[in-house]
């Protein structure tokens, strides 16, 4: 059985969007302030969505390999960029958006590559179809997790700064002064991922294998690409989490093991 | 035993000084005048210039944890970071008694003891590392006269039972002259010894 696909037109999206402006409404009334942001990001989201789905659709009927790096590129550039925003402590400039670009590089861009040349083997192995929603699935994933670690660490270490230098002058060696936090701050990377594992399928149906199954998938052809993207999510974003964790520690203490923010943070204290 | 060749810590002057084993030195100076910059330099916790040796091994020539073991700084404010005390410890604890504990304070909730618990349970840590090099930063400020009577004691024949060596800050001068073989003043950048009155 095999459906057709069920074009949207404008009118079933004015009326989705309708139920957004009911909310705004709402949110005005009774004074939430959440109005000016829910409006600038349901514009955000459908200018920058309906620009993607053009430029897709260019990508998809050309399929050269110069325009599909320079989409990537801007993917990458735009994802290290948003870890770098998500942080509450900011980290120092170049040095932070190499980390979070670095670290992106190993989990998404090398996985997806991986994941063309091996896994699905199409002909060429770029074909923009498979290439770019992949990585963007890895991508968004993986930022998250970066960013949640990546937070948690720095955040942590630098409230906790006058516990790891008590740990450090009763002679501990740094990588034991901040063992804990670096366990907390892998498992707060990876607790989205591992949630979205465990609760795929029986609470929630992830996004992408819906999107098949609407499209007119069998399940079961779905299901297997929904396997596939969170092993290759799962193992990106842990890659990925320890990166970050292994480089930010390092630059967190110096040659002689002391704790040193002002190298890592734009303004220490 | 503990020498400064040439010591620099930001605005103050080049410190040369050798203290003699077993021999306690008293620090004193208004606040802000460098007296806890200058024992973080000796632990190595802050970057400086100079050289220090303990025991004739220079601080560059052991990695900075095997330095902090020898040369311990207790902080004014000491720091825990496990519910019990004894989580704390690695090796059995020392002079418990000695600081006017039972054997029971090793099980105790370290969020239920008051500032001068912790500061006495801060100094049986320490010496439970066995440090050749005591580094005190005010540490009997949160404590009653009985106590601050017991932790000069046992400090005092810590360091002659062990050849130790300490560097003793206090605001308190009566307190210097207990404790102390020999006194500094810190002011306006300048260490200087402090004659016998």
């Amino acid at each position: 059985m095999k459906t057709e696909l069920i074009v949207l037109t404008a009118p079933d999206l004015m009326l989705a969007s309708l139920l957004v402006l009911a909310l705004i409404g709402l949110g005005v009334r009774l004074g939430l302030g959440i109005s000016r942001t829910l409006t600038v990001a349901a514009i955000r989201t459908t200018v920058q969505l309906l620009l993607v789905g053009l430029i897709l659709e260019t990508v998809f009927s050309q399929a050269k390999l110069s325009w599909i790096m320079l989409i990537v590129l801007v993917m990458m550039t735009v994802a290290a960029w948003e870890i770098l925003a998500r942080q509450k402590r900011k980290i120092k400039g170049w040095w932070g958006f190499g980390v979070s670009a670095f670290s992106l590089f190993i989990s998404s861009f090398l996985i997806t590559l991986l994941a063309l040349f091996i896994v699905i083997e199409a002909d060429p192995w770029y074909t923009p179809q498979y290439a770019i929603p992949l990585l963007g699935m890895l991508l968004g994933n993986t930022m998250n997790g970066i960013a949640l670690g990546m937070d948690r660490l720095v955040q942590t270490a630098w409230q906790q700064r006058a516990v790891i230098e008590q740990r450090l002058m009763l002679g501990q060696k740094d990588s034991e002064a901040i063992g804990e936090i670096k366990r907390d701050s892998m498992r707060a990377g990876m607790i989205p991922i591992i949630n979205a594992m465990a609760a795929a399928g029986v609470v929630s149906l992830p996004g992408m294998m819906t999107g098949q199954i609407l499209a007119g998938s069998p399940p079961v052809e779905a299901v297997k690409y929904q396997i596939l993207i969170m092993f290759l999510v799962t193992s990106g974003t842990g890659f990925a989490v320890i990166t970050v964790l292994q480089l930010i520690t390092r630059r967190m203490f110096d040659s002689r093991e002391r704790l040193r923010f002002d190298r890592l943070l734009k303004e220490p204290g | 035993m503990l020498r400064f060749e040439d010591l620099k810590i930001p605005n103050i002057e080049p410190i040369n000084l050798t203290i003699e084993p077993g021999e306690c030195v008293g620090l004193s100076g208004e606040s802000g005048s460098g007296k806890t910059r200058l024992l973080r330099a000796i632990a190595d916790m802050d970057e400086h210039g100079g050289q220090v040796y303990a025991e004739d091994i220079a601080q560059d020539q052991v990695k900075a944890h095997e330095w902090r073991r020898r040369v311990m700084l207790l902080p004014a404010e000491s720091q825990w970071w496990f519910d019990t005390v004894d989580q704390h410890f690695s090796t059995q604890a020392k002079y418990i008694e000695t600081l006017g504990f039972g054997q029971d304070v090793m099980c105790w909730n370290v969020s239920r003891c008051s500032s001068g618990e912790k500061q006495r349970l801060s100094i049986l840590r320490m010496l439970s590392h066995c440090p050749r090099v005591l580094l005190l930063d005010e540490p009997t400020a949160n404590l009653d006269s009985s106590n601050i009577a017991r932790v000069e004691d046992l400090i005092g024949n810590y360091l002659s039972n062990h050849n130790a060596v300490a560097i003793w800050v206090s605001h308190d001068a009566s307190q210097l002259g207990r404790v102390s073989h020999q006194q500094y003043h810190l002011s306006d950048g300048q260490l200087k010894q402090v004659s016998e009155a």
